[in-house]
């Protein structure tokens, strides 16, 4: 594309006006088309939901400390499990990292004045709020009981609470991430500077890109199957219905052919986030950088092969059953490259002891049990003992939790300075990630042996022996929340209150780093020139 | 194309993001390339959901679809045949930047997309009328298959999902006819006709699938 006359130096001083001063006022934010506030919006949004999905999963664990269902009734159990998961699926982890730290940093790290349709970017914020809206209408409303699943014949004719504004609210979140995923998809292809070459992009693009596709490809079957769902519930259309020809598994095949791949989209964004933190606090390029790049395209290609791995109890033949196993097992090899490269990053780097090298450690280790758990979950003979146990939930929320919330957060951190141009304490860092990666171990570590010991998922009454622990779960849960409390807390004090933040903190690489901090509204001052390959660490400087 | 892009003589149409008109035009075809791959594998839902129901119950749908009218269901194809074309030459005639090409095959791809729906309308007033809309007003006469509802669902849902993107269609078209009378396209500046362009033939290449998996397919006669 067009070759310009630019140069590679960094603005030398700070420009007064940047993305944040740039304009004040309620309009100037609601209207705005420029991505660094936009990727703000979304960041105030889903942190709502994060506190309301929050809510529902701290009384999911208040109900569990005893063996009674003596908190609430089975009905409103049902429901408050099924908006925990409605809630973080839907409007929490599939945008949590895409529509903040994507949206902040793809186009900066492309080296891109804006995403290519800074338009329909804004609309898919606030296609994303009314979907919440209409959500939360759900919620308030009376609820809904039938799990995030959404499974027939349940769903379409038996469930009496709001199936059709749950499921409406959950195909347009879906509307949102897809016009995020093509956003992504055509600003990486279109919009990358003179001299940034495909292989040349930080690992956080690549894994943004793989996302993209699964947005791209995975969202538009879990539209239908809504559709299909809301037009059996609403008019009576027999899709799904047994007495009119309809098969209720086939539901499940449409519905697990998206949220299959959507597992990765709840967790290759974070991957992306690893990359960049292992880089920089191990102040090395990324061991095999062509092999953790590709392994994301493979999980994202890989993930549409394995849906079936939900049905191997569902009367799905053997045969498939078999072949989705094998397929399954693929999914851990580049996982594996992805673990195994980031720990031969960190072989004879210069650590630094600093908030993210916690939350890299944290997620090293917790993605690390969630991966292999997953592999126990793939093998059809146990699964068969342990399908719609705990143990699929501690195994779920290892990845979901431990891997996506971990890089949220993580990368919250080590981006902080830059989307605020503010710093926060980072003993108190440390301390959080510490009691994130305690809490989490306690709340889930005890549920891969309740599930192995038979407890399934979605009771809320069990036999006596399971209860310590579940109140040992409890109690890892209310740590957890500490841990998330705190960087809230300390996060919103430093826009205030926090030492002005330098434009490269922590001396890392990557053209977000070239910029100002908060960088300007197009984001440099001229279009940069790439001349090196992402991840040059020199010897350790000081800053 | 390495003409160098000065920031203050800018091109009409080119927005701020872009660095010249060929990376604008190139960003917005990818875009709706994309968008038209993930409407593929929205569609493909409907027409996985049919031939899994087809394969198990076929006399239902060969039942089913021999009460559609096949004159109608013709009639509409060629209409939308038609409007891809005058649709091409649309697009051809924003190439070039005649402003006045560009309405009249507007115009007429409109109307095209216009008597389809009317005559869709006929077609779903029909069905109302013999009682052959599942859930709603469901008395079919005579013997039936059990599954004849199997086969209404999934035609007023495949139709139904086809008939709103017509329409939404012909909303975008009305917006592009409004905006080529401002005079806002020019031989540089064409790409919301082109994109719009791609659209409209993925909407018309859906009906051609449509056709003769709902309709033809009862002219085969029932069973194997």
């Amino acid at each position: 594309m067009a070759i310009t006359e630019q140069d590679v130096q960094a603005s030398e001083d700070a420009p007064s006006v940047n993305y944040l001063n740039n304009g004040y006022g309620l309009k100037s934010w609601l209207l705005t088309r420029d991505h660094k506030r936009i990727a703000v919006l979304y960041i105030i949004s889903i942190s709502i939901f994060f506190a309301l999905g929050g809510l529902f999963a701290s009384l999911v664990r208040f109900e569990l400390m005893t063996p009674e269902g003596d908190l609430m009734s089975s009905d409103t159990y049902n429901k408050v499990f099924s908006m925990h998961g409605i809630i973080m699926v839907f409007f929490f982890l599939v945008p949590s990292i895409p529509a903040t730290l994507g949206n902040f940093l793809v186009p900066i790290m492309v080296g891109a004045k804006d995403l290519a349709f800074p338009r329909i970017n804004l609309l898919s914020w606030y296609v994303y709020v009314v979907a919440g809206i209409l959500g939360t209408i759900a919620v308030v409303g009376g609820g809904v009981d039938t799990g995030w699943t959404f499974y027939t014949p349940y769903s379409s004719t038996y469930s009496n609470s709001n199936v059709i504004l749950a499921a409406m609210a959950a195909f347009m979140a879906g509307f949102s991430s897809i016009l995020t995923g093509l956003n992504f998809v055509v600003t990486i292809h279109t919009m990358r500077a003179p001299g940034m070459t495909w292989f040349r992009l930080p690992l956080f693009v690549w894994s943004h890109y793989a996302t993209s596709i699964i947005m791209l490809l995975g969202t538009p079957v879990i539209a239908i199957t809504l559709v299909l769902l809301m037009l059996e519930r609403g008019f009576g259309f027999g899709f799904f219905d047994p007495n009119l020809g309809g098969d209720p598994v086939l539901f499940q095949h449409l519905f697990w052919f998206y949220s299959h791949p959507a597992v990765y989209i709840m967790i290759l964004p974070s991957m992306g986030v690893m990359s960049e933190m292992v880089a920089a606090v191990a102040r090395k390029r990324v061991f095999g950088y062509e092999f953790v790049a590709f392994s994301s395209v493979a999980i994202a290609i890989l993930g549409f092969l394995v849906w079936g791995h939900h049905m191997f109890v569902s009367s799905q033949s053997t045969y498939a059953g078999m072949v989705f196993s094998v397929i399954t097992f693929l999914v851990a090899v580049p996982s594996a490259i992805k673990v195994f490269n980031w720990t031969a990053t960190l072989y004879k780097g210069s650590i630094v002891y600093d908030t993210q090298m916690f939350y890299v450690y944290g997620y090293l280790g917790l993605f690390l049990v969630g991966g292999l758990t997953g592999l126990f979950l793939s093998s059809m003979g146990l699964d068969i003992h342990l399908h719609d146990t705990y143990f699929v939930v501690a195994h779920f929320h290892y990845i979901m939790v431990g891997g996506q919330v971990m890089g949220y957060l993580g990368g919250m951190h080590f981006w902080w300075p830059k989307i605020t141009g503010k710093m926060y304490p980072d003993i108190w860092g440390r301390v959080s990630a510490l009691l994130v990666f305690l809490g989490f171990n306690l709340t889930f570590f005890p549920q891969f042996i309740l599930g192995y010991m038979g407890m399934p998922r979605r009771y809320h009454v069990y036999p006596d022996e399971f209860q310590v622990l579940n109140v040992a779960s409890s109690l890892g849960a209310s740590i957890l929340a500490l841990g998330y409390v705190i960087p809230g807390a300390y996060l919103t004090w430093s826009i205030f209150k926090g030492p002005k933040a330098p434009d490269n903190p922590w001396g890392a690489k990557g053209l977000e780093w070239e910029t100002t901090s908060p960088p300007p509204t197009f984001n440099f001052e001229e279009t940069p020139l790439v001349t090196e390959e992402a991840y040059q660490y020199g010897p350790i400087e000081e800053h | 194309m390495a003409d160098h892009a000065v920031h203050h003589d800018h091109p009409h149409g080119l927005a701020h993001q872009f660095e010249d008109m060929p990376q604008q035009k190139e960003s917005a075809i990818i875009g709706m390339w994309s968008f038209l791959i993930t409407e593929i594998l929205f569609f493909g839902g409907f027409f996985a959901t049919y031939l899994i129901y087809r394969s198990y119950y076929p006399e239902a749908f060969f039942e089913g679809s021999s009460h559609l009218d096949i004159s109608l269901g013709a009639f509409n194809t060629a209409v939308l045949i038609i409007s891809s074309l005058t649709m091409a030459m649309a697009v051809h005639k924003s190439h070039e930047g005649n402003k006045k090409g560009i309405m009249v095959y507007l115009i007429l791809t409109g109307i095209l997309g216009l008597t389809f729906l009317v005559v869709k309308y006929f077609e779903y007033s029909a069905k109302i009328e013999y009682g052959l809309v599942p859930g709603l007003v469901w008395h079919p006469h005579g013997e039936n298959s059990p599954q004849l509802a199997l086969f209404y669902s999934l035609y007023f849902g495949m139709t139904g999902m086809h008939a709103l993107h017509m329409i939404i269609g012909i909303g975008l078209l009305i917006w592009l006819f409004i905006k080529t009378a401002q005079g806002t396209y020019t031989a540089e500046y064409n790409a919301p006709v082109e994109i719009f362009g791609l659209y409209w033939h993925f909407v018309d290449i859906v009906w051609i699938f449509l056709f003769p998996l709902l309709y033809l397919l009862g002219t085969q006669g029932g069973g194997h």
